[in-house]
């Protein structure tokens, strides 16, 4: 099946894996992005990295974003990456944004995650990062 | 494009159950792409015989954490069983957040449920223009049996309609007086209520509220509408409320009136097919023509009104043929 046509909405998800349960981020992001003209499905908190990839492939999404307090991403973003390959859908990229050290996010970016947002990230700029992300000019 | 059993290659991915493919093929009819068209037709033979079952109601009744703990029941069962989720779009941005999902509680490696979430892209009625297509394909892909989850209706939001099997409409107590229930609408699409959150106080009286509704509305032979009370929080009521729709099922194939509701929603179909069609070619028509677009001009000076520029629109569909 061929790429999609450039005028069907950017499907994105937005999910929380590990158990921290402060989703306001997550939140906030899902709302700029909707605002944005994006379909956001939100997966919400404490999702499994099995989880979080098998709602990616159903719901047939251009772009995954994760949310992540807990410190547990050097763990779990390198499993959610894995599961995608292991699918064949390591093409999807994966954005992230949360507390994440500039060494860890640095690591994270060489094994694939194509974005890291900190703290203090503009709205503004997490949008035109995901919209490129999605359909790269 | 005929309509062979085999299809494309993806059309067969689709039937042969490939979950990925079945998830793009979905990506294709939503977004209405080429490669739709040959699917759709494809697959149509091997549909029909999956009951849909709609879920309708007010936002907030808890239609998403029914369906969770009824696809539990159902995998219990053996059923394999596909969910859609409608959420509506937003008018300004045209963005959505289908957030459905977050109730949905299914182990990951469970591949007899397949749940996809759908924005209304402008669609009123509670439903997108696709999703009756949409749940064609879950069927097409083995899924014996589909769930519609709508949009969180409003009085007139009926469009599940025109696509379910059985149409569920969740309520909960204390939503007004019963003579909210007398009003035209909602009310009148249920083939099962369900009253959920009854572990709430006054889950009783809505349920005798529903009753006399039943009982004073127009009754059909050998079927009472079953009113179920139902909770997630504490869970109860969720296997009165399949025995309840099974038992709506049943009724549909022993009175033989689910061939006439299938014909009726199909006639709607596919004059609907034809309208969007029309609609869409007589729009372009209006504002690209050049001998047309006068007539817009006329009607924008007040020289001419909407109902004599429609005639004269109308009438020009044929001539270019």
């Amino acid at each position: 099946m061929g790429p999609k046509s450039k005028s069907a909405p950017i499907r994105v998800l937005i999910a929380k894996p590990g158990l921290d349960g402060h989703d306001r981020g997550a939140k906030v992001v899902a709302r700029a992005l909707r605002d944005a003209g994006m379909e956001v499905i939100y997966a919400g908190l404490r999702q499994t990295p099995e989880e979080i990839v098998r709602a990616a492939l159903e719901e047939d999404v251009d772009l995954i974003g994760l949310s992540i307090l807990s410190g547990a991403h050097m763990a779990l973003f390198p499993k959610i990456l894995a599961l995608l390959k292991k699918e064949k859908a390591g093409r999807i990229p994966v954005f992230a944004g949360g507390i994440i050290p500039d060494e860890d996010a640095r690591r994270l970016r060489k094994a694939g995650i194509r974005a890291i947002f900190g703290p203090g990230t503009t709205l503004d700029e997490i949008v035109r990062t995901a919209q490129s992300l999605a359909r790269p000019a | 494009m005929t309509s062979s059993a085999r299809g494309t290659p993806s059309t067969r991915a689709v039937l042969s159950g490939d979950r990925r493919a079945l998830a793009r093929a979905i990506s294709a009819v939503e977004n209405g792409a080429p490669e739709a068209d040959g699917i759709l037709r494809s697959i149509y033979p091997r549909t029909g015989r999956a009951p849909i079952v709609g879920f309708t109601g007010p936002l907030g009744v808890g239609k998403s954490s029914v369906i969770s703990a009824l696809v539990g029941l159902l995998r219990e069962r053996g059923r394999k069983v596909g969910v859609i989720a409608v959420d509506p779009s937003s008018p300004f941005s045209g963005g959505s957040v289908l957030g459905d999902r977050i109730r949905f509680e299914r182990s990951a490696d469970d591949d007899g449920v397949f749940f996809r979430s759908m924005a209304s892209r402008g669609a009123v009625g509670g439903v997108a223009a696709t999703t009756r297509e949409v749940a064609r394909l879950l069927e097409a892909a083995g899924y014996d049996l589909i769930l519609v989850e709508t949009v969180g209706s409003g009085q007139v939001d009926i469009a599940i309609r025109d696509i379910a099997s059985t149409r569920v409409v969740v309520l909960v107590p204390h939503l007004g007086d019963e003579v909210q229930t007398l009003k035209a609408g909602l009310f009148e699409i249920a083939d099962v209520f369900c009253v959920n959150k009854a572990d709430l106080p006054g889950a009783e009286v809505a349920q005798r509220d529903l009753a006399e509704l039943v009982s004073l509305g127009p009754q059909r032979a050998g079927f009472r509408i079953p009113i179920v009370r139902t909770s997630t929080f504490q869970p109860s009521g969720l296997e009165e409320l399949w025995a309840a729709i099974e038992s709506h099922e049943k009724y549909l194939d022993e009175s033989g009136s689910r061939l006439d509701g299938e014909r009726q929603r199909l006639s709607k179909e596919i004059v609907g097919q034809v309208r969007d069609r029309v609609g869409a070619e007589l729009s372009t028509r209006l504002e690209r023509d050049p001998s047309l677009r006068h007539l817009l001009d006329e009607v924008v000076a007040r020289r001419l009104d909407p109902r004599s520029a429609a005639d004269r629109l109308y009438k020009t569909r044929n001539r270019r043929r």
